[in-house]
């Protein structure tokens, strides 16, 4: 029904017809009821979707977090038996309640896959970008809802997937979220069900790729030109295109990996292999690193799958709350667009230790010198918009301005990395993890919750508890620095990344052996800081103060030009016109502090 | 900065170019996070609302960020031209003619390094491995001529300082990585390629258990953490004169009773393996125990430790 609506809809705005007026088009057609099933389970509405995504992705983030948290107490106390949850696990994960190797190996895989294509991702594009880019555009929902739906179905079709492998015989994937042959194609039944995963999880992000493309090129409203569009759709935009060009080669690679693992082809499995004294039969001379390349192919660009949204909300919450534009809007939007084309031409700087010679490594460390370019402008444009602004710190600020230092953090630490001399040190060891982290979490994560504290009132009409939200920040800024910098401790010394007992073996690894308590403690009390955060989540659905329709005195579309919660069909009351850039507020002269895109006059 | 970073001891004759670019970087990473960071702090102070309740539409209008911008850019191509290629190309890169090297074959399984000397021969032997057992994890055919002086060794590699070595890095079965934190060395090890990797080792084990000694107190019943994998800096001997502990000895408890028996309160030591050969990849559920030491020693050390395996073949 709904993309009917939007087809209507689409046509119209197409030719200037219903626009700025009462958009009556879903008067029309929607006067008879729609099942609970339709409206709430296999939803064609962006909201639905853009909601249903949210909680799953919330709940996948959480349970990957569990994960963590787990594999935290071997490498805090190795070999001691895990309190509480340690006997429920079983014998073929934890004997007495201490951990096995191969069982440690699982987390660290499933972790890594399911906070990035399960949590981060999803909630990042699949959620805020559902939920709140059609709203930015004045569009009545996407240009194909019911990809939309399957977009999401996909996506849960492949959590489930990647649940249900750790009930397997050997458990679930466990080498690694990134799969390296010849390790993956020998390893146990899990790591089939988790390509299988995979390539719903890949088949899900296309989906909703190009949806998200046609939607944005096709149905913006009367007015919003591409100059116009809030930072956070052009984060969205460039973001559909990095999933759209870059998962394809993985789908394929994903597929040949599965084809060496069940149908005995060797794609990347060289000959001549010998496990555990046995002689394999793999006789095609396939190339380990083909598969490396196609992986970080799409896994480099998938950083930026993570950043650019995070980016996008971030862009939205300090321009509202420093009451101010956007310093630098157009160089940030031809940033984030330039970002988009060189994430491209940077995979292989994960791969300087696998024999690279000088041209490639000097095109590779090239290139990955340029990419930081872009990415320090638009850090910088963030920083130099809080000169001159009239700085609120509201809860959703407080993240969004710990997104700035934090990601500061984590795009640094990438120089060395960058650059194949000082890789040669730090390559596979804790400074990789601490890097990518402070990227992901620290940066990337602040701004989801920032997002998720922002858009709330608009999604229930309901503010979300301010001290409740001051706690949870102040618990997961400290605590997530806690779990992080000591990282970079441990891989200055050289202690290699995914060992079991955290370097214990090590004498190298002796003298930073201490850190690995107090990153755990501190990973642990992170948990505890979320507390606040899940009371406060479910809580003020039903007691946190109405709002208005305009929540925070935003002048974007989906805060200014709908009502909150938005309409059920059809998102506008006058599907709105645009007037101005997306950000004006304190212009000289006006009223107000803010002047929303869709008023007439100033 | 180099020791603040708590970067390990450098026992290579390549390691320093590499230290250097670390600390470079860090030193601009500091630099922008301190400017960054001093910037935002007096914003959030300077604009807060109750000071600043009125903000101004335009903002910032000097063009200074633009010119940091550049300068960060121009640094990064300093880095990158005048550093990180040409330490990569030259000296990471560069390999010594095998003739005046020591060529040594790394062969990686889950979880060992198997190390393979050509022998007195300087050939290396054939290796099939349809020849593989657990006696011989190489596959190396004995039968072969070229074979009979090899010397093998797992998980302990024996290197002479001061002259290049030339490891030739293969894997049997998954991807490992060959790193020597050490040395400033990584390369990983894949199945199906023979990777080269040069590099001179600068220090021998006993100068590097030297920089590395530790004072341990025994008084009031202490004992050391992890005594049996540490090894006395220095000759101990009793009031008498006669030796309880030797340099390079390793400590153990009955010493440390002497020791205190003698009077001698606290002592110099340091770890006995401090030189490792560490698995930077994930290759299984071993991967963390997949762990090899690597000796140094002076030439001459090296010369005798060869006379002993080719005594110890016959």
């Amino acid at each position: 029904m709904a993309d009917e609506t939007s087809k209507h809809n689409s046509q119209k705005q197409a030719e200037g017809v219903g626009v700025g007026t009462h958009a009556h088009v879903h008067h029309e057609e929607h006067h008879h009821e729609v099942s609970f099933i339709r409206k709430y389970v296999f939803s064609t509405d962006h909201k639905v979707i853009g909601i249903q995504y949210g909680i799953t992705s919330l709940l996948f983030l959480f349970f990957g977090f569990t994960l963590m948290m787990v594999m935290r107490w071997q490498l805090a106390y190795p070999g001691e038996p895990i309190p509480w949850i340690g006997l429920l696990l079983g014998a073929d994960r934890a004997p007495d309640g201490i951990m096995l190797p191969e069982f440690y190996n699982q987390l660290g895989a499933m972790h890594g896959t399911i906070m990035v294509f399960l949590g981060v991702v999803p909630l990042a594009v699949g959620a805020f970008g559902n939920y709140v880019m059609p709203l930015q555009i004045g569009a009545i929902d996407m240009a194909f809802p019911k990809l939309n739906m399957m977009s999401y179905w996909v996506y849960f079709m492949g959590g489930v997937t990647m649940l249900v492998s750790f009930f397997l015989p050997g458990g679930a994937a466990n080498s690694g979220w990134t799969s390296y042959a010849p390790l993956a194609v020998i390893a146990t039944t899990g790591q089939t069900v988790w390509l299988i995963g995979m390539i719903f999880l890949i088949t899900s992000s296309l989906l909703g790729s190009v949806n998200f493309i046609v939607t944005i090129i096709q149905l913006r409203t009367h007015g919003l030109t591409f100059m116009r569009l809030p930072f956070f759709v052009w984060a969205q935009f460039v973001t559909s295109f990095l999933l759209l060009l870059a998962f394809p080669p993985l789908e394929a690679a994903g597929i040949l990996q599965l084809m060496d693992r069940v149908a005995g082809t060797s794609f990347f499995m060289p000959s001549g292999l010998v496990v555990s004294g046995i002689a394999l039969p793999y006789t095609g001379g396939g190339s380990p690193l083909l598969w490396q390349h196609l992986f970080w192919f799409l896994a480099h660009p998938e950083v930026y799958v993570l950043i650019l949204p995070a980016m996008g909300i971030v862009a939205e919450i300090i321009a509202n709350n420093t009451r101010k534009p956007l310093w630098g809007y157009k160089s940030m939007v031809y940033a984030a667009i330039f970002l988009g084309f060189m994430s491209f031409v940077v995979w292989a700087h994960h791969m300087f230790m696998t024999g690279m010679g000088t041209t490639i490594s000097a095109f590779f460390q090239t290139t990955t010198m340029i990419i930081s370019i872009p990415s320090i402008i638009i850090l910088t444009a963030f920083f130099l918009s809080l000169w001159g602004g009239s700085i609120r710190f509201t809860t959703p600020m407080l993240f969004a301005l710990a997104f700035l230092p934090m990601f500061g953090i984590g795009g640094l630490t990438g120089l060395p990395l960058g650059l194949a001399p000082p890789d040669i040190h730090l390559h596979d060891t804790y400074y990789v993890i601490g890097h990518f982290h402070y990227v992901v979490a620290p940066g990337t994560l602040m701004a989801l919750f920032a997002g998720i504290y922002y858009w709330y009132p608009k999604v229930t009409g309901r503010m979300m508890n301010d001290m409740l939200g001051k706690l949870h920040f102040w618990g997961s800024f400290i605590f997530l620095n806690g779990v992080f910098m000591p990282m970079f401790i441990q891989g200055l010394a050289g202690v290699s990344r995914r060992l079991y007992d955290g370097g214990e073996q090590y004498a190298h690894a002796q003298s930073v052996l201490q850190w690995n308590e107090v990153m755990s403690v501190s990973a642990w009390l992170l948990g505890l800081a979320q507390i606040p955060f899940i009371i406060n989540f479910f809580l003020s659905a039903k007691n946190g103060k109405k709002v208005g329709d305009n929540p925070w005195d935003a002048t974007t579309l989906d805060m200014a030009a709908t009502t909150s919660p938005p309409l059920a069909h059809g998102n506008f009351e006058r599907v709105p016109e645009v007037h101005r850039p997306p950000y004006e507020y304190s212009v000289p002269g006006a009223e107000r502090d803010f002047i929303p895109q869709h008023e007439r006059t100033a | 900065m180099h020791d603040l970073l708590g970067l390990p001891i450098d026992a290579s004759s390549h390691g320093h170019t590499i230290d250097e670019m670390i600390v470079i970087i860090h030193w601009l990473m500091l630099v922008l996070f301190v400017g960054w960071g001093g910037f935002f702090t007096y914003s959030l102070i300077r604009f807060r609302r109750a000071k600043s309740p009125k903000a101004d539409y335009v903002g910032v209008k000097s063009h200074t960020s633009s010119y940091i911008e550049v300068a960060v850019a121009l640094f990064e191509g300093v880095l990158l031209v005048g550093f990180a290629i040409p330490v990569w190309s030259n000296v990471w890169l560069s390999y010594p003619d095998e003739n005046d090297a020591l060529v040594v074959h790394v062969v990686a399984e889950q979880f060992a390094w198997n190390i393979h000397y050509p022998g007195k021969d300087g050939v290396f032997g054939r290796r099939d491995i349809s020849l593989v057992t657990s006696d011989n994890p190489l596959g190396l055919d004995r039968d072969d001529p070229d074979a009979k002086d090899d010397i093998t060794t797992i998980n302990n590699m024996h290197i002479p300082v001061g002259k290049p070595i030339l490891v030739y890095l293969t894997s049997k079965d998954v991807i490992h990585s060959f790193a020597l934190p050490l040395l400033r060395v990584k390369q990983d090890a894949i199945p199906g390629q023979a990777i080269p990797i040069a590099f001179t080792a600068t220090m021998t084990l006993d100068e590097i258990r030297d920089q590395l000694k530790k004072k341990y107190s025994l008084a009031d019943g202490h004992l050391p953490e992890n005594l049996s994998t540490l090894v006395a800096s220095t000759d101990y001997n009793a009031g008498d004169g006669t030796p309880i502990l030797a340099k390079g000895e390793l400590l153990n408890e009955d010493a440390i009773a002497k020791l205190r028996e003698a009077g001698i309160s606290s002592i110099e030591a340091s770890q006995d393996t401090p030189v490792e050969i560490a698995c930077a990849q994930l290759c299984g559920l071993g991967h963390y125990r997949m762990r090899g030491t690597l000796v140094l020693n002076t030439p001459e050390q090296f010369e005798a430790w060869l006379e002993d395996e080719a005594a110890y073949l016959e």
